[in-house]
């Protein structure tokens, strides 16, 4: 008979939680998201590189092999295709901060009409990959496209893009810097919008115009949101997988793949999970470089209290 | 103001930049103009070479006809809206949890959990593809919308968490104590103090989310098969090589798959932009 008489027990059970609740309720509130956080993204990365030191189809046994995954891929033409392409993909897509930066200049007006222009500049951001990918393959087009139509008009013979193995790595990433443009756009209109203005026209006063007054008093104030438009841009050219699925598959015969497109034809279609496994850690290597300059720049500067 | 204000500026340069400034819209547009124009025509004026001039006759809602008629695109959207809404919603109220436990709350390995938020962000799929691929499997949510919601759900809380931590952040923390000298409990504060002040926060953030959400492709491709469960975007992706040179269909049907986000984009511009730069622009 020695029980507490249950509203008793409900009564000490709710003060509890009352002495408690200040540091039991964040934990509460983590519990869920951390946990999915955690499961589906934190635990594949590690599973990811485990996989990687197996020889494995996917679904069947897999077999120990070690390092051999890796030494078969260091020796592989097509890893050193998609490598190469990696780096086209990541110096050309450094221009979209600078053609970003050179838009925001330009549109950085105060028009009745500018709301509505800068709207229609933003739209590739908010269009889909894969749309961006089916209207360029059409624009490429040697028959029915429009390029086609200005080869003809120019009096030349059309050029097939995406069945040259030396262009169409240029002709992808031409249509993925569209929007990749318009998000270094948006990012540098809101720091304009932000400078200094008594800086600004203290240089003016000074004699500062144009070039210089951009170079010395503009440009300064827009070290912040230079370094995270150009880090952004080439996290996402490293990335960049819908574009070539849809415009070429990777091909004509591997000339246009990337690592991330590598991997999953290597897991997918060939059904060699190891191996893509072993492709994947390697581009998340590459990309961790990137990952943690920003992070180091984002914590940094979040210490500052900015 | 830098540049100088073209009001500032002679008459024939503010002419020169009215010019140039719709020149450049026009060209920018030119992808999406040549995708209107196209998807207004009938397939023979393709055939026959006619891009540019007027269409013989007006053959958008035949076209659509046709798309609905001939794809399931009726049911890929259908998808696309569970896939995407359910996802917004999760994230939104995951993602405010989170975001207050880590700005209000002293936390011991607080930086780190900042730090996995945000590099979890950026990684390649990739290096997620197998393992995550096998799970949705083995829990048996392979091919189903649901499989797809959940993998987004837990994407997306990285990055939405980070994005409404600022906003909780810079609220004044006066307002706790005193609801707390009240005898307020932490749920009632998050409940009718936090969520009511971050109305706007969340607006943009969902409408960010729901970019992001509506327009994946990856994971649709490796977590999904059949038609039943396919969003627009795999959808469209599928159709391209069923028409083949039909681009009139494929048009309006990039059309139809676009006018969602765009639409959203327009009528919410402001939280849109301002969700997007947050991270990026102080300091």
């Amino acid at each position: 008979m020695s029980a507490a008489p249950p509203p008793a027990r409900r009564l000490s059970g709710l003060r509890v939680w009352q002495n408690n609740q200040a540091w039991l309720t964040p934990l509460l509130l983590l519990v869920l998201p951390v946990g999915l956080f955690g499961l589906l993204i934190i635990t594949p990365i590690v599973q990811s590189i485990w996989i990687s030191f197996y020889d494995w189809d996917g679904t069947g046994p897999a077999t120990w092999v070690g390092l051999s995954n890796y030494a078969e891929l260091f020796s592989d033409p097509q890893f050193y295709t998609s490598l190469k392409n990696n780096v086209i993909w990541l110096v050309l897509f450094l221009l979209a901060p600078v053609f970003g930066l050179a838009l925001a200049l330009f549109l950085n007006q105060t028009l009745p009409e500018m709301r509505l222009v800068k709207s229609i500049f933003f739209i590739p951001l908010v269009l889909a990959h894969v749309i961006i990918g089916v209207v360029f393959t059409w624009f490429y087009d040697p028959t029915f496209g429009l390029l086609a139509i200005l080869f003809n008009w120019l009096g030349l013979e059309p050029l097939a893009i995406l069945s040259d193995e030396h262009f169409v790595t240029f002709g992808i990433i031409a249509a993925a810097l569209w929007s990749q443009i318009a998000f270094c756009l948006v990012l540098f209109l809101a720091g304009l919008s932000q400078l200094d203005q008594e800086l600004i026209a203290a240089g003016r006063m000074d004699g500062a115009a144009g070039w210089s007054l951009l170079r010395h008093i503009v440009l300064p104030q827009l070290r912040s949101v230079s370094f995270v438009a150009s880090i952004i841009t080439v996290i996402m050219s490293l990335r960049n997988f819908d574009m070539i699925a849809v415009m070429t598959q990777g091909g004509p015969y591997g000339s246009s793949t990337v690592l991330a497109y590598q991997m999953y034809d290597a897991t997918i279609f060939s059904y060699r999970a190891g191996y893509g496994a072993a492709i994947a850690t390697v581009l998340f290597a590459i990309m961790s470089v990137y990952i943690a300059w920003f992070l180091w720049h984002t914590l940094r500067r979040e210490a500052r209290g900015g | 103001m830098y540049p100088t204000p073209i009001q500032e500026r002679s008459r024939p340069v503010r002419i020169g930049y009215r010019v140039s400034l719709y020149a450049a819209m026009l060209l920018w547009m030119t992808p999406l103009i040549a995708i209107m124009m196209t998807a207004i025509r009938p397939q023979t004026d393709l055939l026959a070479g006619n891009y540019w001039r007027l269409p013989s006759h007006f053959a958008l809602f035949e076209n659509y006809r046709e798309v609905f008629a001939t794809s399931p695109m009726g049911a890929f959207f259908l998808n696309s809206v569970v896939i995407t809404g359910v996802t917004v919603i999760a994230v939104l109220v995951l993602s405010t949890m989170a975001a207050v436990a880590l700005a209000k709350y002293p936390l011991p390995g607080r930086t780190l959990l900042f730090a996995m938020f945000i590099g979890g962000n950026f990684v390649p799929y990739q290096i997620l593809m197998i393992p995550v691929r096998d799970l949705i499997l083995q829990l048996g949510l392979y091919d189903t919308v649901w499989g797809l919601i959940l993998f987004h759900t837990a994407f997306q809380i990285g990055f939405a968490t980070l994005f409404l931590r600022n906003f909780i952040a810079a609220l004044p923390n006066e307002l706790f104590e005193a609801a707390r000298l009240e005898g307020a409990s932490e749920f009632q504060i998050l409940r009718k103090i936090i969520v009511p002040l971050l109305r706007p926060a969340l607006a943009g953030l969902a409408v960010l989310i729901f970019t992001f959400v509506w327009n994946d492709y990856f994971w649709a491709l490796v977590l999904v098969q059949s038609d039943a469960a396919k969003p627009l975007t795999l959808g469209l992706a599928g159709l391209k090589g069923e028409w083949l040179t039909a681009w009139n269909l494929i048009s309006a049907g990039a059309l139809f798959a676009a006018l969602p986000p765009v639409a959203l984009f327009f009528l919410m511009q402001k939280h849109f932009v301002a969700g997007l730069t947050a991270g990026a622009v102080r300091g």
